[in-house]
């Protein structure tokens, strides 16, 4: 993972930001683990859920640099299991978000293949991976 | 019965069986679904961030379809449109000022007014059907049949919106109970199977397919019954790529909840071999639960 | 009280160093006072608390014939008591001294000089009004005898009982079940010294049984209860046992009782007769008869087998099947323990439906020489060696997720439970794998860090990072999935049995025993105490007592300290004999009392009754005043909170440019301390705020809040304890639903009802409650009704007031 940030951003703007889109108290985590436990994608990222958390705790702005955030499905595991309550797929989506919306997309639509997929993929696909 | 129906993009194409066989199955439990009229895309995925009202339009707008029809309910087939839809009706019902921004936003369309249930037709199988009444309509029960029910993400999560328990569901269960099969418990059974990330990252989604297939089949499974096109896409296309990862991977038909409705209801021309890519009918000719 | 005219009233404004004079121009509040109607002198001092000061104050009620004192300065909570003792030392009832606070609620809390000031005199102006009014109480004295009622026969409940038994006094044990010894008895061996449970709870529970003190009652719960301390009436349905003390603990009756059912003490692992004991050390000794389960159904189904196999002639199918007890008791220590957290309640580890999924008080009994299988450790569903065992810990516990099931808090005991049986594992099965799956290992305690070193160093796998589930697989071992966080790496891993380290929560009968007590339970379920810190065994009862786990989680040496505190405090009033009551409860005037019987439904202590009239019972009385608030006739009075003390105050803070001033009304208990709070925090807030003492946010009379309205005030805020944390269980509540009922009289009235507004705040919330009051001036800006403070002078510094005071 790069260190360097793709984006310009403090410690605390990253903060500020994340719990402003996502409406979670990120600060709250304790690290039990249950996230990653149970987060179906986690062996193919670079942070674990739990450590996109502390990242975002550290202020550590590279996070945004991650596969992870882009790997995370929304499915909301983590969500139901978190004993803190916070809405993990929601601070996911709000990094999605904060690159997203500065025009940092992660798929190129003329790089897919001919293959037919179904409408829903489609569109889920462009509306979490596209500004 | 008649109940107006969602059925969404995909059931229109890739997931016509989808359609199809849910018609046919509900039909013969007496209840008609009654398509929407001038329904649009549900928007998929429901959009996670506070600043998000643009996203509810979409949803918010077929339930204003609902609305101009006089339906009190919705019902959908698919997971997804069921997550996207019932997600919306619920936060412009709990947020009165933000269905306010939207109503003023479409200002095209008559106003929200709320009140619209959004439903899954397997809560209207479970709650106003009823599993015996279904049990009573089977003409070929699927005697020693062990099916695999996979729930995916989006009928159980967030809490509030899904349907069942999200840490032990038994809907499905209950379900293939009730048609005579022997459901088959798999600990992954609501793990992810890799949703939209079938676009842009196939292996990963064929991975997580394998995973979730093989531990169903090392549980006895002969066949798997899913509730969402995506999540069929997935378990299902994906064997292909499957196969190039694992030579040893042994197909495993994947089947619509509603095809297994239509196949112990007798309806076997609503269980056709588009939309598989893992022809289910050899294997039922096979198991005598379909005539050759 | 007769009055000759004006009361003589003494003010005193205290300097506190510069604490105080640093901010507030104490020389100019001392003139000021001087004005004040019923002032007789007016002094300032540097230190009104020191013995010189007290001298002087008693000097001057002797020779100025002063009957009433005020001294401004710090909080009542601080050093009402010392000058209330000045008064008694002076020949003064304690009742005719009042308080202004100006340090925590004035000078810490402002840095404008100006406006310190200006508050400083509206306090000390509303202190002397209310001084004029104040009235003196004789403190009753109560009779309090030597019997005591101990709830429950856990270790707390034998410790509580034993030395209140062994110090002369009659004790009436009152437990649940056929036998006594709590969870306790369910324990193998016990951290941090591994001693075994039963060696050391034996002696102690064989010595209830025969303590010529003691009375002990089991199959027997509390059902009714009245009176108060020295009196209470407690009445007690005993279940039928149906083997008398002739049995002799042969034993003979066991093997033929043909009923066999899961064995609740072996929490369902094995399986029991009808006709059982816990332990083969049991207290009661005699056997004692499951009568839901057993056969013999007089007049249906003749079984007897076991009255047959008696020789003795112990068993008695004909005793009632319950009878009534009532007992007289004068103190009450409750100690009902607590539950094990129930993990099916939560799907996600798969306890109830995989065999090998267990807990640690399941595991309590498999490896416990009297358990299911004679101590040893065998997996459940195959009877085989585990070799792989795991423990999760935090189960049920530190989750404030609210759609989650299980505590907020940490349970405290889980972690050493937990490393005690790796222990006690690694000493049977020498060459088992053993993991603890963990979040914090949580070690405080005398002896704790040195068991956890020895369980690291005997080769117990730590990992810290909790599985999110367990995965069953087809020959029945666990599979579980997480995250190693140590190594930022995932792991998977497979156990052959894995123990849930489940936490401890309330009783399900807290409920039952709380209302029958009258008693307060904090909002994690748990009775609460009086006061966190300074009074942990009592409660805002007087006269009952807590101990054990009923009060929090705890482990055997701190329940056994609760128990043995609980029980000195008990015996400290028995003791003595007799109870001085504070003067601060109700009176009915029964000349204007309508008999409606509202006071006597909202009274959270069953200290009134309505028979005709309305009737306090002084001793049980806790003096919220709910009763006074409710009561549609105005027939009761509050001694020491009158309606016109509080009225005076409520005058006098608006006798002077009123539009420029917030009432804020307070309850004893927590927003006061809360407002303490922000003072010694030096938390600035507005200074337009004029608080009004009440002893519960449920005696606010409508009427002070509508006076308030009628004089100008820009607006009111009600403060209280958070629900669930009133002192008087429920006083909050009520003031909730009169702040419902004001909001729409204010609006018939034609006024802004967002001039009125509610917020609790706890004694810990001193930034909440600066911030509270800060967001209602805001608001009462913005609606335009409060005006900026007039007259602003340039604000001073700590040093120029310094100067000027010099
Ligand atoms: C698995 C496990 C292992 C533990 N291991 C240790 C250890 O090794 N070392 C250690 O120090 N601590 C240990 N503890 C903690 C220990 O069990 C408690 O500290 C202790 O049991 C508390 O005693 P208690 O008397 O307060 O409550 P309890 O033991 O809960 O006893 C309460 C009693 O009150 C009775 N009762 C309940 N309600 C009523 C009612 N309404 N009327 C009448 N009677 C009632 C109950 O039947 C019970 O007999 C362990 C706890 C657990 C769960
Ligand atoms: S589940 Fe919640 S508390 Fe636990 S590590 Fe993940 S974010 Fe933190
Ligand atoms: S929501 Fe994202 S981070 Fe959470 S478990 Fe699912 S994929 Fe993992
Ligand atoms: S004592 Fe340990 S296991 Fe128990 S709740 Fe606290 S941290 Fe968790
Ligand atoms: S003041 Fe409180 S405790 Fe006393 S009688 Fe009234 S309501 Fe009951």
């Amino acid at each position: 993972m790069d260190k360097m940030g793709k984006i310009d951003l403090s410690a605390k703007e990253l903060q500020e930001e994340v719990e402003a889109l996502s409406g979670q108290r990120v600060f709250a985590c304790y690290h039990c683990g249950k996230c990653t436990a149970g987060c179906p994608f986690a062996s193919e990222m670079d942070l674990t859920p739990r450590q996109v958390l502390e990242y975002i705790m550290e202020g550590r702005v590279e996070v945004l640099n991650s596969r992870t955030i882009w790997l995370c499905a929304a499915c909301f595991t983590c969500t139901v299991r978190c004993p803190n309550g916070i809405d993990i797929a929601r601070v996911m989506e709000a990094l999605r978000q904060i690159l997203l919306r500065r025009g940092e997309d992660s798929l190129d639509l003329a790089s897919l293949g001919e293959e037919e997929l179904p409408q829903i993929a489609l569109v889920a696909g462009a509306r979490k991976l596209i500004g | 019965m008649r109940i107006a129906y969602y059925p969404g993009c995909s059931l229109k194409a890739l997931a016509a069986n989808f359609d199809r066989s849910a018609r046919a199955a509900m039909g013969a439990l007496g209840v008609e679904l009654v398509e929407l009229e001038r329904w649009n895309c549900c928007g998929t995925v429901s959009s996670l961030t506070t600043d998000d009202l643009m996203r509810q339009l979409a949803p918010v707008r077929n339930l204003i379809r609902a609305q101009e029809a006089g339906e009190r309910r919705l019902v959908t087939a698919c997971a997804m449109c069921y997550n996207t839809l019932k997600r919306a009706a619920l936060r412009v019902e709990a947020h009165p000022e933000e269905l306010a921004k939207i109503n003023a936003f479409l200002d095209e369309e008559p106003d929200y007014r709320g009140g619209v249930r959004v439903l899954h037709l397997l809560e209207l199988l479970r709650d106003e059907v009823g599993f015996e009444a279904v049990a009573k309509r089977v003409v070929r029960p699927l005697e020693g049949l062990r099916v695999a029910p996979y729930y995916g993400c989006l009928l159980l999560r967030p809490r509030g919106v899904g349907l069942d328990d999200p840490e032990n569901p038994s809907i499905l269960e209950e379900l293939v109970r009730a048609l005579g099969a022997e459901p088959v418990d798999s600990p992954l059974k609501g793990q992810c199977c890799g949703s939209y990330h079938t676009v842009a990252h196939k292996e990963v989604v064929a991975r997580r397919a394998h995973k979730i297939l093989s531990e169903a089949a090392s549980r006895g499974a002969e066949a798997l019954i899913s509730s969402c096109p995506l999540c069929s896409f997935n378990l299902d296309n994906r064997q292909r790529l499957i196969r190039e990862l694992d030579g040893s991977f042994a197909p495993l038909p994947v089947l619509y909840f509603t095809e297994l409705m239509a196949l112990a209801f007798g309806l076997e021309e609503a269980l056709s071999p588009e939309g598989h890519y893992v022809d289910p009918r050899p294997f039922l000719e096979e198991r005598q639960l379909l005539r050759r | 009280m007769k009055r000759d005219g004006e009361p003589r009233i003494g003010v005193y404004i205290c300097h506190c160093g510069t604490n105080i004079a640093g901010v507030v121009d104490v020389k100019a509040v001392a003139e000021f006072a001087k004005g004040l109607p019923g002032v007789a002198l007016a002094k300032d001092m540097m230190y009104a608390c020191s013995e010189a000061t007290q001298r002087e104050i008693i000097n001057d009620i002797q020779q100025e014939r002063l009957d009433r004192v005020v001294v401004a300065a710090c909080s009542p909570k601080m050093h009402e008591p010392t000058f209330r003792a000045a008064l008694e030392r002076a020949g003064l009832n304690k009742y005719l001294f009042e308080m202004a606070n100006i340090r925590e609620q004035d000078s810490w809390v402002h840095k404008d000089g100006g406006q310190a000031t200006e508050k400083a005199k509206d306090l000390v102006r509303m202190a002397v009004a209310r001084a004029r009014l104040l009235i003196p109480y004789k403190e009753s004295e109560i009779p309090v005898g030597e019997r005591a009622l101990v709830v429950g026969g856990g270790i707390a409940g034998i410790q509580a009982a034993l030395d209140l038994a062994d110090s002369g006094y009659k004790v009436f044990l009152v437990e649940k079940e056929p036998f006594i010894g709590g969870h306790m008895a369910q324990l193998d061996k016990t951290f941090p010294t591994l001693d075994c449970s039963t060696c050391i709870l034996a002696p102690k529970m064989a010595e209830v049984g025969r303590h010529p003190n003691i009375t002990l009652l089991t199959n027997a719960e509390v059902e009714a209860v009245s009176g108060f301390v020295g009196n209470f009436k407690v009445k007690v349905r005993q279940r039928a046992r149906f083997v008398t003390p002739e049995c002799t603990a042969c034993g003979e009756c066991v093997p033929v009782c043909p009923v066999a059912v899961p064995d609740e003490f072996n929490m369902g692992l094995g399986l029991r007769k009808a006709i059982y004991k816990s332990l083969p050390q049991a207290v009661p000794a005699e056997y004692a008869i499951d009568i839901e389960n057993c056969l013999n159904k007089p007049n249906l189904l003749v079984c007897e087998k076991c009255l047959q196999a008696c020789s003795p002639k112990a068993i008695n199918f004909e005793q009632p099947p319950e009878k009534e007890l009532d007992l007289e008791v004068d103190t009450v220590i409750i100690a009902i323990g607590a539950d094990p957290y129930d993990p099916s309640k939560s799907q996600d580890y798969g306890y109830g439906k995989y065999e090998n999924v267990i807990t640690t008080i399941d595991f309590e009994r498999l490896i416990s020489p009297t358990g299911p299988t004679l101590g040893k450790i065998l997996r459940p569903s195959d009877l085989g060696k585990p070799k792989r065992i795991a423990f999760i810990q935090c189960v049920g516990s530190r989750i404030s997720n609210p759609e989650l099931e299980g505590n907020p808090y940490c349970s405290g005991i889980c972690c050493m439970v937990s490393i005690k049986q790796a222990l006690l594992i690694k000493e049977k099965l020498p060459e088992a794998e053993i993991t603890i799956y963990y979040i914090d290992i949580r070690a405080k305690g005398k002896g704790f860090e040195e068991m956890y070193r020895r369980a690291r160093l005997a080769g117990i796998r730590f990992i810290k990072g909790l599985p999110a589930e367990v995965l069953e697989n087809s020959d029945k071992s666990l599979t579980l999935v997480g995250e190693n966080i140590l190594l930022g790496e995932l792991y998977e891993h497979r156990h052959d049995l894995v123990i849930l380290s489940v936490g401890l929560e309330a009783r399900k009968e807290s409920e039952k025993v709380q209302k029958l007590f009258g008693l307060a339970r904090s909002s994690d379920g748990f009775f609460a105490e009086k006061h966190p810190k300074l009074e942990p065994v009592d409660t805002a009862t007087t006269g009952i007592f807590l101990a054990g786990a009923a009060e929090s989680p705890k482990d055997i040496r701190e329940s056994s300290i609760q128990a043995k505190a609980a029980a000195s405090r008990a015996a400290r009033l028995m003791k003595e004999g007799k109870i001085r009551i504070e003067a601060l409860s109700a009176e009915v005037r029964e000349e204007l009392c309508a008999g409606c019987g509202i006071c006597e439904s909202v009274c959270p202590f069953n200290a009134i009754h309505v028979d005709g009239t309305s009737h306090v019972t002084e001793a049980a009385c806790q003096g919220c005043g709910v009763c006074a608030a409710s009561c549609p006739v105005g027939a009761i009075e509050m001694h020491h909170f009158t309606d016109a003390q509080v009225l005076a105050q409520v005058e006098a803070a608006l006798a002077d440019r009123p539009k420029e001033k917030i009432i804020v009304f307070t309850c004893n208990w927590c927003s006061y301390a809360g407002a303490d709070m922000a003072g010694t925090s030096r938390l600035e807030y507005d200074p337009r705020v004029r608080l009004i003492r009440l002893m519960c946010s449920g005696r606010l009379n409508p009427q002070f809040a509508l006076r308030a309205f009628e004089l100008g005030a820009a607006g009111v805020l009600i403060t209280g304890c958070h629900p669930g944390e009133c002192h008087y269980q429920s006083g909050n509540l009520r003031a909730l639903s009169r702040y419902e009922l004001l909001k729409r009289l204010l609006r018939s009235l034609g006024l802004q009802e967002e001039r009125l507004a509610l917020e609790w705040v706890s004694a810990a919330e001193g930034e909440r409650f600066a911030q509270v009051v800060n967001a209602f001036a805001g608001r009462l800006e913005r609606l335009g009704v409060l005006t900026k403070a007039k007259g602003e002078e340039p604000a001073l510094t700590t040093a120029e007031a310094g100067r000027r005071e010099g």
